[in-house]
């Protein structure tokens, strides 16, 4: 669409150079004629060319022609309410090519990942510019400043989740800490050959359960629960799948694919009645709920920085001093971080992270109350068409998580009609596979409905206007793509699809 | 603005404050961030506008001047590093409704 401007512009330019001193009228005429055959070539803007400011000069017109990128980058400026000035010739250009605004998609994926706070970003641009120690050399300033801020970013962590500085362990990301944490606890506990059980559940982030796979490899047994259609827990099933020999239970707090919140207190306080260790992914949950390690009796836990708007690429490993919890560490080094995770610490981004974990303790309240008047307006949208139902339990879910199934509609091609909306069906782990989320199936659902089944994340920064964006697209295009499925019409017709007999052919 | 702050100099402060973080923090490139200064805002003097305690007001006020300050700096890195507009947000001149004119976006079908 963009090169329809150059040749307006050459048009334009080639009219003025030729006949400088014709009538405004008849210049009008040309650029209307110009305007004409661009919009029927585009056929869907119309651009508001101020016709007596359209005074263009050849020389201009060409520079402009080479210079296009720039001037578009002037033009969106101006349009962004910055105080730039704007010359004409810019604002002429920055008309025909309108078109090219407002493309970028709405971003509802916040389980993926959510954007840097700029309160965040300003804690750590210090320390990426002019305070740039290294926070374990202990003779010079420039050591101890780091640190200092090091150490206040541990107490900010530690402050969200009611737990002691000393206990923080920062690491490259809830991946690592998941690693370290089970890895860790099974080898230790292995090396004697008394406890050498895992339990964990079937609706775990994946690198829980390829690290349990590991450890079966490696001679442990491994159970992995099976969930209840809502995504709980049962509570029954987890105390008889304990045995003497179990070393640690894995239990993730808010799952990323479904949102649902499981029972920490019930569990924690099952584990510590049998002695067991107990660990929890609460990537997506530490900052968004209240999570307190000694009321919910958790033992070890996982912190992603990019899930509560900080930087990526750091995460912390809550390791519980009492009663003390032993661990393997996985990476030996210069024994940093109390000798479980060797390795310089990066300030800027240990920084941003503490930052982080401050302002969500703070906006907490606020932050969750707008976010569930979000959710509520977006689900009851969704749940109000035919046809369609949430995964995932509806009392105990975050409400941040929004997971619905549309039926007869499959879920990629929705994703991809829904392309002005950033979204996901299933985690960004499982998406590059064809294959159906795990986390969907282990909830029994049949695998139609796994397929079909898309989730929306909402965060701070979400908007009211994106969400009913959100609502009108949805409801559009899920009415064209059901249009077109043959499922939906027998469904119309009232046969019931699972008596059809598909013939082979 | 308390009652106590609600006469005196100290509601003009209050006031500039308010007025200067709101305009500050519309510069923002990113339209996420935009609004959520302006809602921010709104929603943080709101609800602080019973406060009594002059220390408590003053000790806000300072919170909201280094906020000013924090805007001012990330208003302008958001300036250099900029992306095109999403498809939510209006054209330049207003919204697609306004002067009459139809602007159709085609995004979501090709």
């Amino acid at each position: 669409m963009s090169t329809i401007a150059p040749s307006v512009l050459r048009q334009a330019s080639r009219l003025a150079a030729a006949a400088p001193l014709r009538s405004a009228r008849v210049l009008s005429r040309a650029t209307t004629a110009a305007a004409v055959k661009t919009a029927s070539a585009s056929r869907s803007y119309v651009t508001e060319t101020k016709r007596n400011n359209a005074d263009v000069q050849a020389e201009h017109a060409i520079k402009l022609d080479h210079r296009e990128m720039e001037k578009q980058g002037l033009a969106i400026s101006a349009q962004n309410g910055s105080s730039q000035h704007v010359s004409p010739m810019a604002d002429v250009l920055s008309n025909a090519i309108v078109m090219d605004e407002g493309q970028r998609p709405i971003y509802l994926d916040m389980q993926a990942t959510t954007p840097i706070d700029p309160r965040v970003l300003d804690a750590m641009m210090p320390y990426f510019t002019n305070v740039y120690g290294n926070p374990h050399s202990r003779t010079h300033a420039y050591g101890w400043e780091t640190d200092k801020a090091v150490e206040e970013a541990r107490k900010h962590i530690a402050d969200l989740i009611g737990a002691d500085p000393k206990e923080i362990i920062f690491t490259s990301g809830a991946t690592e800490s998941n690693n370290m944490s089970i890895k860790g606890v099974a080898r230790f506990f292995g090396r004697s050959g008394k406890k050498k059980h895992i339990i964990t559940s079937q609706t775990e982030h994946k690198c829980v359960l390829d690290s349990c796979r590991h450890l079966q490899d490696e001679g442990f047994e491994v159970t992995y629960l099976p969930v209840k259609s809502s995504g709980l827990i049962d509570m029954a099933e987890l105390e008889a799948a304990i045995r003497p020999d179990t070393a640690i239970v894995s239990i993730m707090a808010v799952n990323n694919e479904i949102g649902v919140i499981q029972p920490l207190e019930e569990i924690g306080k099952l584990c510590r009645s049998k002695k067991i260790f107990f660990h929890t992914d609460a990537a997506q949950a530490v900052g968004k709920i209240p999570v307190d390690v000694n009321a919910m009796n958790i033992d070890l836990m996982s912190i992603s920085s990019h899930k509560i708007y900080g930087p990526k690429g750091i995460g912390a490993c809550y390791v519980r001093r009492r009663p003390r919890v032993r661990l393997d560490p996985i990476i030996s080094g210069g024994g940093q971080e109390r000798g479980l995770r060797s390795g310089t610490l990066a300030p800027p981004l240990v920084v941003g992270f503490g930052e982080a974990c401050r302002i969500a303790k703070e906006e907490m309240p606020y932050d969750s109350k707008r976010i569930k008047h979000l959710s509520d307006r977006l689900l009851n949208g969704l749940l109000s068409m035919e046809h369609t139902s949430q995964n995932g339990d509806p009392n105990h879910f975050y409400p941040g998580c929004v997971n619905v199934s549309f039926a007869y509609v499959e879920g990629e091609s929705l994703l991809m009609a829904l392309k002005d909306i950033a979204l996901s069906s299933g985690s960004a782990c499982t998406s590059a596979s064809l294959e159906p989320s795990y986390v969907l199936r282990a909830l029994g659902n049949s695998d139609e409905s796994a397929h079909s089944s898309i989730r929306f994340g909402i965060g701070r920064f979400t908007t009211e206007q994106e969400i009913d964006y959100v609502l009108k697209a949805v409801t559009e295009r899920v009415g064209f793509l059901r249009e077109l499925s043959p499922l939906w019409e027998l469904v119309q017709e009232g046969i019931d699809l699972n008596t059809i007999q598909w013939s082979q052919h | 603005m308390s009652t106590v702050a609600r006469t005196g100099e100290s509601a003009g402060k209050v006031l500039s404050l308010y007025r200067q973080l709101l305009r500050q923090g519309n510069q923002f490139s990113s339209y996420n961030f935009r609004e959520y200064a302006k809602r921010r805002t709104r929603d943080a003097f709101r609800e602080n506008k019973n406060v009594e305690d002059p220390r408590q007001v003053q000790e806000l006020v300072q919170k909201g001047l280094q906020n000013l300050q924090m805007l001012k700096r990330q208003t302008v890195i958001s300036q250099f590093y900029q992306q095109d507009r999403l498809v939510v947000e209006g054209g330049l001149s207003g919204k697609d409704k306004e002067g009459g004119k139809l602007r159709q976006k085609d995004t979501g079908w090709d």
